[in-house]
């Protein structure tokens, strides 16, 4: 790979530099990034392939710079990324909270890693799933993407930068350091089948334009230079974007950012199901902890017990319907992941009845099929 | 507008940048900061640069409220975090000429990393600092550029740390463009500014601006203020950088204003150009 975009085929490929090629392909020009372990194969790869397709990398002085700067870049109109694990993602909050208010279309992936603290820097962690969406302080949303995958990796960096830039919010690709450092076949499609939002510059005259217009679910974007004369803060602002303390104003604002994702859910959210018709337990996981599940419930139903698979593709919004829908039609449900019960809390949530289990897991490894199907067959009999 | 000419705009042409509808602003009576906003929109309008190719980004606090009166595109961001927003921005948008507008809790205290930072890969982007020697906008604590022994809101006994020597540190990093005047020194800031345009490479500008409300200025009144900065600067190009601290805000203070650096420079973002430009025609 010299210069260029990858070209259609398949690869063998880091889940890392699946995502890079990803990226690229759905037009990310500006890469902002701290080394942390274990994402480091992305911003190296970065740094190598943005010259060649006539991009910019900046390694910065720390991870507050880095998503700070993908934002200022992305008010160029120009698609931007940084990507991190669990200490330099806790840095990036406040600014994340900052990309919601403003409405900067940014990406973030989060290659996680044990925690809390500097934790376990080269081992597998899932405890960043509720963090992705209450790091910061307020009420905002953000999507998070978790892939199991390398090819998971390609695919939801593309995703993601459209809908960062559908809906103008900050998005997360959930990855672990499994998914990041495994190598396994990727597919690039043609280019040509690749669906790409790109950002147009609006028709409206500036004297009419609002940056915040209430109007609009998503209002128009517009980037630094277009001549709009445009000031947007992270201050409580009106439509024009000038600050304000008037409670009816800015609670109408937050409304109208909040509800891009509340009433868009049913098409942001993604899940896989599997073998969940005549089952009587579904077993929830997402990430490197769901290839451990696969096997397990392999497992399980060739010793007759009928478990279902429902893995998690988008943390937030949390696929809940459907899961509910399974659980109220009287199946049980398993949550297996790597931390205390994190998606557990959120699915419990969202079903009334007692049959929802935790499986927590320290991190630092994977729960192996044989611990996990020791889990379903108790479960089981409960 | 042509350089050479050197008219004053009309009120009329500054009007056309403000946003008037945001009008009274928030700066309390005798503050310097809106001196410095319209000495950086007299020196837009001579810059020969259309104003919508000019950018402004600030932190939070006093002065960073500065962009949010100017119509041009202008982004208020977090605390400490408008360096790194503009060097984004202007990396990707290099035809943009960006200034950075902050005070000197927001550039040298929270955001000092960044400052240094952009300093040392000499980002083309240009930093205005407004001096004020206080948090002004949480009323009054110590922050880096407050000198020792003052009595703020949080060192009631009297402040115990040391103070940034702000255009030393600035210069000692590299920056190719260093200048500190007053507030009272308008046509200067103006020129300052006018310049710092010009470079391509990280500016700093750094202006001392009184807060009378809430530092040890406050035993002054606005006009006796201008009247220090009137009698006790002493403008010195060639300044040993050692010696232009401001240790003490009393009778005694010297100011030592001027520009201090001023050399040939090429920034990150044209070195990252002409990178790109050898790796997209195959290199290594």
């Amino acid at each position: 790979m010299k210069n260029g975009l990858l070209k259609p085929g398949d690869y063998f490929l880091r889940g890392n530099y699946a995502f890079v090629e990803g990226a690229l392909l759905a037009g990310c020009r500006f890469f902002a990034g701290y080394p942390i372990t274990p994402s480091n194969e992305i911003s190296a790869m970065m740094a190598r392939r943005l010259p060649q397709v006539g991009g910019a990398f900046i390694q910065f002085e720390d991870e507050i710079a880095s998503v700070v700067a993908i934002i200022g870049a992305a008010n160029g109109g120009v698609k931007s990324m940084t990507a991190t694990s669990g200490p330099g993602f806790s840095l990036m909050q406040e600014a994340i909270g900052l990309a919601f208010m403003i409405e900067t279309p940014i990406v973030i992936v989060d290659v996680q890693r044990g925690g809390p603290s500097t934790g376990l820097p080269t081992q597998v962690g899932q405890g960043d799933f509720i963090q992705a969406n209450f790091g910061s302080h307020g009420d905002y949303e953000t999507v998070v993407y978790l892939p199991n995958s390398p090819q998971e990796m390609f695919d939801m960096a593309i995703k993601a930068f459209n809908t960062a830039w559908r809906y103008r919010v900050p998005v997360i690709v959930l990855a672990d350091q499994m998914i990041g450092q495994m190598i396994e076949k990727v597919s690039v499609p043609s280019h040509d089948e690749i669906e790409l939002v790109e950002y147009e510059k609006p028709e409206i005259p500036p004297e009419e334009f609002l940056p915040f217009d209430l109007r609009y679910e998503v209002p128009p974007f517009v980037a630094a230079g277009d001549g709009y004369r445009i000031h947007l803060t992270g201050l409580a602002h009106d439509e024009r974007g000038y600050p304000t303390t008037d409670h009816e104003t800015y609670s109408k604002m937050l409304l109208r950012k909040l509800r891009k994702i509340w009433d868009n859910a049913d098409e942001i959210v993604e899940w896989e199901e599997r073998l969940t018709e005549d089952a009587d337990l579904i077993v929830v996981s997402y990430g490197i902890t769901s290839r451990s599940v696969y096997k397990a419930v392999s497992d399980a139903r060739e010793k007759g017990l009928k478990v279902g698979i429902y893995r998690l593709k988008t943390a937030w919004p949390f696929p809940y319907k459907r899961l509910k829908e399974l659980a109220m039609e009287g199946r049980n449900i398993l949550v297996v992941e790597v931390n205390m019960g994190q998606a557990y809390r959120v699915a419990r949530q969202y079903i009334s009845h007692e049959g929802v289990y935790s499986m927590p897991w320290a991190p630092g490894r994977v729960p192996p099929p044989e611990a996990i199907l020791k889990k379903i067959e108790e479960v089981y009999k409960a | 507008m042509s350089e050479a000419k050197l008219i004053r705009p009309s009120i009329d042409e500054i009007k056309a940048l403000l946003r008037v509808e945001r009008l009274p602003h928030i700066w309390c009576p005798s503050c310097g900061i809106g001196i410095v906003a319209k000495a950086y929109v007299e020196a837009l309008l001579r810059s020969g640069i259309p104003p919508e190719k000019h950018v402004l980004v600030s932190g939070i606090g006093c002065s960073s409220r500065m962009p949010g009166y100017i119509k041009i595109d202008g982004y208020h961001v977090i605390h400490g975090r408008a360096i790194p927003f503009a060097v984004g921005l202007k990396t990707v948008r290099p035809e943009l000429e960006v200034t950075v507008f902050a005070g000197d809790g927001d550039l040298s205290t929270i955001g000092g990393n960044h400052l240094i930072h952009a300093i040392r890969r000499n980002d083309d982007i240009n930093v205005i600092m407004i001096n004020n020697f206080t948090y002004g906008m949480t009323g009054g604590q110590y922050g880096g550029t407050t000198p020792e022994g003052s009595r703020t809101l949080t060192s009631p006994y009297g402040h115990i740390e040391g103070t940034f020597n702000v255009p030393l540190l600035v210069a000692s990093i590299g920056a190719p463009y260093v200048a500190r005047w007053t507030v009272l020194h308008y046509r200067q800031i103006v020129d300052t500014i006018v310049e710092m345009f010009k470079v391509d490479g990280f500016t700093f500008l750094e202006v001392i601006s009184p807060c009378i409300i809430y530092t040890d200025m406050n035993r002054r009144d606005a006009i006796s203020l201008m009247r220090m900065f009137k009698n006790q600067s002493e403008i010195d190009h060639t300044a040993d950088l050692r010696n232009v601290g401001i240790e003490r805000l009393d009778e005694e203070t010297r100011f030592i204003v001027g520009k201090f650096v001023h050399r040939p420079s090429e920034s990150y973002q044209t070195k990252y150009r002409k990178l790109v430009e050898r790796v997209m025609k195959g290199g290594e």
